[in-house]
């Protein structure tokens, strides 16, 4: 009796083990770019960002193109990832701490931009950046770009900082109140501050940290772990957050403070003097897309003046093209100026999300740290 | 006993032959009704934990998040080899201890005040009580108790009054350690309640005649009677708090297993490092299980 029952296990297992190994995928063949649309399919599945898919500026598209939008909200670019691995969205907009990986791992195709003819209107800051653009060759279109923001609770932080070092500083007033984000990709924060006050380091990108570098990087968050209160990787947490008055110092979003402004509690926020990470979101489209006309009548659509002006004075985040702020001034005066949106001296200082990897992309070879590293780094900072 | 065997009368329908051949086959007869439930077990739930331990000897390449099937054991190197997953685990299991033991304090009076103290209408209204909480999801309960303990929520306004604080966020532990006792305090205390009710009168009555007081009876007769059930409570509370990550990730910035797990599973699908550290709580459990069966808890169940 004992013999069959083992028996049995180990034959199960041997199934399991069968089934697994014709399964796993290793990068699917290179999906084909189209030459030109034909007609829209009537729906379209997309996986985004809270904010940027909303009522106000989906229905003229639902109206204009017969293409129903379901959207798939994505809390953080790792889930943007895994939910574009399973092929069941259309597209995504994803941050460049995901886009390069998507682009890498066979997830997304390549973009006809002769297909999208707002996108001749787009920045020129906007185009070809790392973060959408491998070998030359695009792999979307930018729905905006925003700056991480220090924000703090002005009833309870005084002086107003314009530093990170509010929330760097050991000795920081408000340690146990600080919050951070609470991703991998938050080393680059550390970069940027390092880059102002440890000039030795030579860091010139945050994204690109060698050994010394990034040792200094994570060195510097641990030291910061022992101030922070509570990380905060969905924005409704730090809402919350800061409501509560647990935590009145940290890296936010605008969007963020917007909501806080609308709940009367009492917030500010700044680019701080030593510059910050930000993002540039582009929308991209799945190598498995089953609705691509739809897609492309997107990514042609939320980039078009109305539509962008839209979407981005909702969140709060400069628009992508000229044509796009006048609009986004009708909407709401001040909001290219307040967002910087055609300053790109600005946008300099302002590092944009992009994925590690172990080539440097200068004279130092491939001997940067790359995601992997990054991730365990940061399961070892939280401690 | 013969059983009869009479023949089915002339135009008995499919449903009323299998009936009588399964009733004279028993053991056929059980074996099909317990099928399904078998089925299921070994299929889904047996059959995915097979396939998650089978992934921790895996790897992935975290940049593409392609599964790459060459077994190895590097998943299992690097969480020997890495200090912080060895204080995270400690950290798992030291507050599910802690909470175990909590739950196991508090619970034992209610469950002896229900049991052999109140009368039948009050422990009925009693046991409603205590399966009250169980009505609201969890995540409700880690909400409140998110704002019950947050920097101007109700505790904090009753304590700083007083001069005392709450714990904050960077108390992360202490958070723990209190919300959790809460969440699995009914499931310790309803073993213990059962347990603690089938310990017959009479046993209690013959201690007493035999001379020993009703502390000795308690400590002697009582406690060592009630002891596996406490055993089995526990079960609940340790294996709850050890594979939990939502309060964690809610109340505090503490990493418990499950939080490294969550943040593999979402970096490009590391699922083989994430199955290799879900080990870990698997083969506690298994051994937890095996200490709790000696301990004759599976009867108190």
């Amino acid at each position: 009796m004992r013999k069959r029952r083992a028996a049995a296990a180990i034959a199960s297992l041997a199934l399991f083990v069968a089934a697994c190994t014709g399964g796993g995928a290793t990068g699917s063949p290179a999906p084909s770019v189209p030459g030109e649309l034909g007609d829209t399919e009537g729906a379209l599945n997309l996986v985004a960002w809270a904010g940027y898919v909303e009522e106000d500026w989906v229905a003229p598209f639902e109206a204009d193109t017969g293409c129903q939008v379901n959207a798939t909200l994505g809390n953080t670019s790792d889930e943007m990832v895994t939910l574009m691995k399973t092929g069941n969205y259309d597209g995504v907009s994803a941050s460049g701490d995901a886009s390069n990986r998507l682009i890498a791992g066979g997830d997304v195709s390549a973009v006809n931009l002769d297909l999208i003819p707002n996108y001749a209107n787009v920045f020129e800051g906007l185009k070809n950046k790392p973060h959408n653009t491998v070998n030359g060759v695009a792999y979307g279109v930018p729905h905006g770009r925003g700056a991480n923001l220090l924000m703090w609770r002005t009833d309870i932080v005084d002086p107003a900082p314009d530093s990170w070092s509010v929330v760097f500083d050991p000795d920081s007033p408000y340690k146990g109140k600080v919050t951070a984000y609470d991703a991998p990709i938050y080393i680059a924060d550390a970069a940027v501050y390092l880059m102002a006050t440890k000039p030795e380091l030579n860091i010139s990108n945050p994204y690109e940290l060698d050994d010394a570098q990034f040792t200094a990087a994570v060195d510097l968050l641990k030291q910061q772990r022992t101030i922070i209160g509570k990380y905060w990787s969905l924005y409704t947490d730090e809402i919350a957050a800061f409501t509560a008055g647990d935590t009145v110092v940290g890296t936010t979003w605008q969007v963020i403070k917007n909501i806080l402004d609308g709940e009367s509690v009492p917030v500010e926020v700044t680019l701080p003097k030593e510059g910050a990470t930000g993002w540039s979101d582009t929308w991209m489209i799945s190598s498995t897309a089953k609705n691509p006309n739809c897609m492309y009548a997107w990514m042609n659509y939320i980039i078009s003046p109305a539509a962008n002006a839209a979407a981005t004075v909702y969140f709060g985040e400069a628009p992508v093209s000229q044509a796009g702020c006048d609009e986004a001034e009708k909407l709401s005066p001040g909001h290219c100026e307040t967002f910087h949106a055609t300053d790109e001296d600005y946008f300099s200082k302002v590092y944009y999300w992009a994925t590690p990897q172990k080539e440097c992309g200068d004279s130092r070879g491939a001997v940067c740290k790359d995601f992997a590293e990054w991730n365990a780094a940061w399961t070892e900072i939280k401690g | 006993m013969t059983t009869a065997s009479a023949a089915p009368p002339d135009g008995a329908g499919f449903v009323r032959r299998t009936a009588s051949a399964l009733y004279r086959r028993p053991r056929l007869q059980l074996g099909l009704l317990l099928t399904a439930p078998i089925g299921w077990l070994v299929v889904a739930y047996l059959g995915s934990l097979a396939l998650l331990l089978v992934n921790s000897f895996w790897r992935v390449d975290a940049f593409t998040g392609a599964l790459l099937l060459e077994p190895g054991l590097h998943n299992f190197e690097r969480l020997l080899s890495g200090e912080v997953f060895r204080t995270i685990t400690i950290r798992t299991l030291g507050i599910a201890a802690v909470v175990t033991v909590t739950d196991a304090l508090i619970a034992f009076p209610i469950a002896y005040y229900m049991a052999r103290v109140a009368g039948p209408r009050l422990r009925g209204w009693l046991v409603v009580a205590i399966l009250m909480p169980l009505w609201s999801s969890y995540l409700v309960k880690v909400y409140a108790w998110r704002i019950i303990l947050q920097d101007n929520g109700p505790l904090n306004g009753i304590l700083r009054p007083l001069g005392l604080e709450g714990p904050d966020v960077t108390a992360g532990e202490i958070r723990l350690w209190i919300v959790f006792s809460y969440l699995w305090l009914p499931y310790m205390i309803l073993p213990i309640f059962a347990g603690l009710e089938r310990i017959p009168n009479s046993l209690i009555e013959a201690s007493g005649d035999l001379g020993a007081r009703s502390w000795q009876t308690f400590r002697r007769v009582v406690l060592p009677l009630a002891f596996p059930a406490v055993v089995a409570g526990s079960i609940f509370t340790f294996s709850l708090t050890m594979g939990d990550y939502i309060a964690p990730n809610q109340l505090s910035s503490v990493q418990f297993i499950g939080n490294v797990v969550q943040s593999n599973v979402g970096i490009a699908g590391d699922l083989p490092f994430a199955a290799a550290f879900a080990t870990i709580p698997v083969v506690v459990m298994v051994l937890y299980l095996i200490v709790a069966r000696r301990l004759g808890a599976f009867e108190s169940l």
